[in-house]
């Protein structure tokens, strides 16, 4: 692997910057972490964070909303606003030499935002319009339902926000998150590109490093959603969610973790795919993934099959996740290494991946880690370590919701 | 970043972009083949076929497939359009030989009756799942209107009744036709020697039958309508329209291409500052679609039911006002910095620079790097725009509509 030339700074205010330089490339991105997520959004204001993430960018510093958007258009800054369940994220993708631009006009939006009062009544319509648009797709409609239960609010909460809670939000309730929730203790930017770090340490300082620090917010955790949940809808699948117990990001078991969800799911020649869908033919989509938080992780797996087989598709996947523990081929652990390491290597062709990683990595485990040594972590993972950890936590306790004409017995 | 071609005895193009400075490699097979080119009786044959091909051959299984190309940590899919079936993969170098082979060895498929029983329902499986998707309802009913009585009206996936009656006799008598080395192009961007391409080309592919597949491209002659998909359990009404445009053998499709930026791209567009930004519609945008001998632009959109008919007419509006007095110079200068961006981000991955590699050839014979690319795009005038909207007027010639409406009335 190409060694990496990956730089931090902390700024005095507690803003962290992560900077690789990646000579190879044309282009250069960001990823701008500010702790101002959906767990954020307080009792009965579901939605808060995700309507912030759009009215931020109507208008900031000189700029009003249309001119905002000129600016970065003519700049060639491709750019997204979203809120997760921690943090709200700004990212953005140009030319290398466009990178400096986009911080002077991102300080603006992140740091003087207008929110005009003007502005909210259609931020508030387009977060109730991709609210309804989710009571419309059910396969969609199971993930968000499925995670409600499996994490302890808030962190199972929809970063979309809810259709219930929505009407109860004020102009104010927004204004309110984002002073509560804007500071740059916290925060972290992850630069990466064909950009020199030093240059970026000091741009980032000019357009940051007067940022005013605010006390932070503690979150205390609440209770998951029923284990069982069956909605009846008229659908023409079955859509079925269930989710189980895994580890958080910085625990040490976390590239166990992550290797027995391959077995299962990482690849087209992985457990679930096989048996549910090739041998069977039960689905077109079946998988499990890896959901890992700071302080806690779930297994969320998803199958979407016709009604009638719907039973036999959920007795089928439940029994694969248990099955884990009676076994794992060498062979299996070798695919999972092998598709590691070709997406680890290909990451170095794109600045918004990497940008994206340097941020979230910091979130997650404060400290940078290069692609080697992620490499060599799952290189240094056997099959027994790996059966060690499903059986310590194997595949139990299941959460199980599903979403169609008919329920479905949890045979578990 | 260097061009090669090269073509086999038997027909099979290659095309090739050579950087030495990724990390990576992709190939793709580009079939001339999709649901256009089904004979009646047989339709969602090409897309099933795609899946089969997974489904091996003599000499590897199904499960060496999945299993060979998780072992080389292979990114790695394929799809079929109304006119293409794409087979792909993205690898490290060193894997280059054995993917290779594997790639091209699953075009010719072995067919097996029961592996052709068992993807039968997953197919069917996945035509439920679209039904789900109200938008690809929305899609379906559409192009089915819109080309009604041209092959781009086939649809690519077929019914449950039409892939249910289809046999595995039909499916090889399919293959046969249309998978024959003159339709079908290799394309390949990033790290890796021509040389060694070219051998693995004449190693693997030269046994391929010879011969092309001749295809109808007249451009189609919509008569429109509307199309009205009642679904009473939705929340809210998903909307098509189609009009024609140009054609991908066309010189206006780079007008019609930033046009359809400037009046409906997901963000700054004229469709988005009336419509999305003051939160009328869950969204809406305009897209424009070449194809073989036609083109067409697609407006989506999905809004509150009681609010379809005067969202529709804001279109409208946003359209007749086009037609008329074009864009501004502003509008397009901000349009092509936007795309320029877009087109240098996705050269950056072997992937990006793929489709763009295959498909200039399949429907052009025509190479274009990414500095051919840029310099069209910044040659384009309001005078070709001017020229593109005479020809290729906006507009709302066929409508679908999915979602608790029962009947539409359209301006």
């Amino acid at each position: 692997m190409q060694q990496q030339s990956i730089h931090t700074h902390q700024f005095e205010n507690g803003l962290m910057l992560i900077v690789e330089e990646m000579r190879g490339l044309q282009s250069a991105a960001f990823s701008f972490l500010v702790p101002a997520g959906c767990i954020y959004d307080g009792p009965g204001k579901n939605g808060s964070a995700a309507m912030l993430a759009d009215w931020i960018t109507r208008g900031a510093g000189s700029h009003d909303s249309r001119e905002l958007t000129a600016t970065l258009d003519n700049l060639g800054i491709a750019h997204n606003e979203s809120a997760g369940s921690e943090n709200i994220t700004f990212t953005a993708a140009s030319v290398a030499d466009r990178m400096t631009d986009g911080l002077a006009i991102f300080a603006d939006v992140i740091r003087r935002p207008h929110l005009d009062e003007e502005q909210f009544e259609p931020v508030k319509l387009g977060a109730e319009q991709s609210l309804i648009a989710t009571e419309d797709d059910p396969q969609r409609k199971a993930m968000v339902e499925l995670r409600r239960r499996s994490f302890r609010a808030p962190w199972g909460l929809s970063s979309d926000g809810s259709l219930e809670d929505l009407p109860n939000i004020s102009a104010a309730d927004v204004r309110g998150h984002y002073d509560r929730c804007f500071m740059p203790n916290g925060a972290i930017l992850g630069v990466a590109g064909n950009v020199d770090a030093k240059a970026v340490i000091e741009a980032v300082g000019t357009h940051f490093g007067d940022w005013e620090q605010k006390a932070g917010i503690r979150v205390e955790p609440g209770d998951c959603g029923p284990k069982r949940t069956f909605i009846e809808h008229e659908s023409a699948q079955t859509h079925i969610g269930v989710s189980y117990d895994s580890v958080s990001f910085p625990d040490p078991d976390y590239y166990a973790a992550w290797a027995a969800v391959s077995v299962l799911s990482g690849g087209m020649s992985a457990r679930l795919f096989t048996e549910v869908r090739e041998k069977r033919g039960l689905c077109y989509s079946v998988y499990a993934s890896q959901s890992s938080l700071k302080h806690e992780g779930r297994v969320l797996c998803y199958a979407g099959t016709s009604n009638e087989r719907a039973q036999e598709t959920l007795d089928v996947t439940l029994q694969e996740l248990k099955r884990l523990g009676d076994g794992i081929e060498e062979s299996e652990l070798q695919r999972c290494k092998a598709r590691a390491k070709s997406s680890l290597v290909m990451q170095q062709e794109s600045s918004r991946g990497r940008a994206g990683s340097l941020a979230r990595n910091w979130f997650f485990l404060e400290e940078t880690r290069t692609l080697d040594e992620v490499r060599q972590k799952i290189d240094a993972l056997t099959v027994a370590a790996i059966l060690e950890y499903v059986h310590r936590r194997p595949a139990q306790d299941f959460t199980v919701l599903t979403i169609g004409p008919e329920e479905l017995a949890v045979n578990d | 970043m260097q061009f090669h071609q090269h073509t086999l005895d038997n027909g099979l193009s290659i095309v090739a972009e050579s950087n030495p400075g990724v990390h990576s490699v992709a190939l793709g097979f580009f079939v001339r083949t999709g649901a256009r080119d089904e004979a009646a009786g047989v339709n969602g044959v090409s897309h099933f076929l795609e899946h089969m091909a997974f489904k091996g051959t003599d000499r590897f299984t199904a499960d060496d497939v999945n299993r060979i190309f998780d072992e080389v940590g292979a990114e790695y899919n394929a799809s079929t359009s109304e006119e293409l079936t794409l087979f792909y993969g993205a690898i490290l170098p060193e894997y280059l030989p054995q993917t290779f082979e594997l790639l091209s060895s699953i075009l010719y498929p072995t067919l097996r009756q029961d592996d052709f029983d068992m993807e039968k329902k997953v197919i069917l499986e996945e035509i439920s799942m679209y039904q789900d998707q109200p938008m690809h309802v929305a899609y379906e009913a559409g192009m089915l209107k819109h080309f009604s009585g041209h092959p781009l009206g086939t649809s690519i996936l077929g019914t449950l009744e039409s892939v249910g009656a289809l046999t595995a006799e039909q499916m090889r008598q399919y293959h046969a036709d249309h998978y024959r080395a003159g339709n079908i192009t290799l394309a390949i961007a990033g790290n890796f020697d021509f040389d060694q391409i070219v051998e693995l080309a004449k190693k693997h592919c030269d046994h391929w039958p010879s011969g092309t597949l001749a295809r109808a491209t007249h451009e189609a002659k919509p008569q429109g309508g509307i199309s009205i998909v009642t679904q009473e359990s939705r929340n809210q009404q998903n909307i098509i329209q189609m009009t024609p445009g140009p054609a991908a053998q066309d010189e206006l499709r780079y007008a019609a291409e930033i046009l359809s930026v400037i009046v409906g791209d997901d963000g700054g567009s004229r469709i988005y500052w009336e419509l999305v930004d003051p939160g009328l519609v869950e969204f809406a945008e305009l897209g424009y679609y070449d194809y073989d001998g036609s083109g067409s632009y697609m407006t989506w959109m999905s809004c509150q039911p009681e609010t379809t008919e005067e969202n529709l007419a804001r279109i409208r509006e946003i359209y007749d006002t086009v037609n008329r007095d074009g864009v501004t110079e502003v509008e397009l200068e901000q349009a092509k910095n936007k795309v320029a961006s877009r087109v240098v981000l996705r050269s950056e991955r072997p992937m990006g620079r793929l489709s763009s590699l295959g498909n200039n050839w399949v429907y052009r014979k025509e190479y274009q790097s990414v500095a051919d690319d840029l310099a069209i795009l910044r040659g384009l005038t309001l005078a070709d725009i001017r020229q593109c909207l005479d020809a290729y007027p906006l507009g709302a010639c066929t409508t679908a509509a999915v979602g608790p409406l029962s009947k539409l009335q359209l301006q």
